[in-house]
């Protein structure tokens, strides 16, 4: 017999808290409750986490992420308008830059630039130690996929703009400086705010290279605390930090999105 | 066919102007002249050309052929310098294009500073000026978007007005506006005609042609078709396509 649509929404919902019961009731069956509590977060080794997690691994993870990104929104700046060039070779090379850089792992950067570039030119260093090769891998990176995103926000902008800033005489670079790309950065602003996103994860990244404790940020710090104690606590504190960076941060893009879908 | 040679006192001088996008002929040959202080009216059916040839006139489009003098500048020459050139030329859009990040006092002063390299003092003074003349002194701290389309409109004259402009270029300026608030921008533009101010305007109100005019030009197809005094051309055509325009639109 053929059910009401109404019925049949019902019947589904139905279905569905169903299962979910039972996997929950087969979780709390199966997990051993009192190990996995103090496997995840036992209370002695949390508090002796305390200030280093925060004082050096989340400031590092920060300080990070904050330098890529703004090194690689410059640069992305700078590959977005040579993107949109009328000169061919920088079209060219902006390109192959873009393409190299989102076609290939991140992790793979970050090995060359820290392992790789000191056999290449030999006697030579990346100026700030690993703040600067952190600074320059990931920046790198993030540079390719935010080029993109202001290559499409400068392009959103509507043409009259560059038309009405044209005809009062500005050159087009003037009119880009200041009519186009500011107008281009408050379109691109959610977009902008999840490469923040990727790279504070991405800064993850740096535990290939050679770290003194100093120098920690928050994966590495919680690798090696696993590692000394046999005990996740460490690691399970600095997945609990990202989140207190991530989480605001995708508040923020949802509102801003929010926002302008309101502004339409 | 006859070489037209350029007229003395022009301030706008369009010579045998063709213009192509690929192989569509949009502008077939257009002689077009506007004298010092007159105020030309651009009427057509839509596709005919005009806001081609208005932007042809501040090099917004690269003209294929033909020659165009702005006073005595030829803007055609490959070497002109094309934003002193546009510096003279105010311009005005149908969809006023302010610029939404800035005040309104910003939109007005902004060029200004970048392009006259005007100090910031005298360029607010000017600016002022030109906010009080289009009626709208008490707005300069608000947003583009805060304003009504007519407000809008005013204010780009405003910013056009700013950068001391020989003469204006207007394509459709009240096209885009609610009825109600096409009396408020015309009335603007009815003051700078009185003013002296040299202005070519595209536009379908017929009583503003009528009124402000100095010379009406019917486009239709890329040429243009028949032009003379504004009353004449409106209230007794010569052409067929102009009567037939203007059977439609009167
Ligand atoms: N940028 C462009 N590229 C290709 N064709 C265009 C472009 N601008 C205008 N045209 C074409 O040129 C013709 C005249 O357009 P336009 O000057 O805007 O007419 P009008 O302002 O009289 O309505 C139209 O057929 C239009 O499709
Ligand atoms: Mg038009």
């Amino acid at each position: 017999m053929a059910m009401s649509p109404r019925k049949r929404a019902r019947v589904s919902r139905a279905v569905q808290y169903v299962v979910l019961a039972v996997l929950v009731v087969a979780v709390a069956l199966v997990a051993d409750w009192k190990t996995l509590g103090s496997t995840f977060l036992d209370p002695d080794l949390a508090r002796e986490q305390f200030p280093d997690i925060i004082s050096v691994a989340l400031k590092n993870t920060i300080l990070y992420t904050i330098g890529a990104f703004v090194f690689g929104l410059a640069l992305g700046l700078v590959l977005a308008l040579m993107r949109l060039s009328s000169v061919g070779p920088y079209r060219w090379l902006a390109t192959t830059f873009i393409e190299f850089f989102r076609g290939v792992p991140a992790l793979i950067v970050f090995i060359g630039f820290y392992f790789g570039l000191p056999i290449a030119f030999p006697g030579r260093q990346i100026p700030g130690g690993t703040f600067g090769v952190v600074v320059i891998a990931l920046g790198l990176v993030g540079a390719a996929y935010m080029a993109e995103t202001i290559r499409a926000g400068i392009q959103a902008v509507p043409k009259g703009q560059m038309e009405a800033a044209r005809s009062l005489g500005m050159s087009h670079s003037r009119a880009m400086v200041t009519i186009i790309v500011p107008q281009a950065f408050r379109i691109i602003l959610p977009p902008l705010t999840n490469e923040l996103i990727l790279l504070t994860k991405d800064s993850s990244l740096v535990y290939v290279v050679g770290l003194t404790f100093a120098d920690y940020e928050l994966t590495k710090f919680g690798r090696e605390g696993l590692n000394d104690n046999a005990n996740l606590t460490p690691l399970f504190l600095a997945a609990l930090c990202y989140l207190l960076i991530t989480v605001p941060l995708s508040i923020v893009v949802r509102r801003m999105e929010a926002r302008s879908e309101r502004a339409r | 066919m006859t070489e037209r040679t350029r007229e003395s006192g022009a301030a706008i001088d369009v010579l045998q102007l063709h213009k192509y996008f690929g192989d569509n002929e949009v502008l077939q040959g257009i002689d077009f002249h506007v004298g010092n202080g007159q105020v030309v009216c651009v009427i057509g059916p839509s596709g005919s050309g005009k806001s081609t040839l208005l932007r042809c006139v501040n090099l917004l489009e690269t003209p294929t052929s033909g020659k165009i003098f702005i006073e005595d500048t030829e803007i055609t020459d490959p070497d002109v310098d094309v934003d002193a050139v546009r510096s003279r030329i105010g311009m005005v859009f149908q969809q006023f294009n302010l610029f939404p990040h800035m005040t309104v006092l910003k939109n007005l002063t902004v060029a200004q500073q970048k392009v006259k390299g005007r100090g910031k003092d005298e360029a607010v003074e000017c600016a002022r000026r030109n906010l009080a003349k289009v009626g709208l002194a008490e707005r300069e701290d608000a947003y583009p978007a805060h304003l009504s389309g007519g407000q809008q409109q005013r204010i780009a004259i405003a910013r056009a007005l700013s950068m001391d402009p020989d003469m204006m270029l207007f394509d459709e300026p009240t096209s885009a506006l609610d009825p109600e608030l096409v009396g408020d921008v015309l009335g603007v533009m009815k003051d700078l005609a009185s003013e002296g101010m040299t202005m070519m305007v595209v536009t379908h109100e017929m009583g503003f042609a009528r009124e402000v005019g100095d010379k009406l030009v019917f486009m239709d197809g890329g040429v243009i078709v028949e032009e003379g005094d504004p009353v004449a051309v409106l209230g007794d055509p010569q052409h067929e396509r102009t009567q037939s325009f203007l059977s439609k639109v009167l």
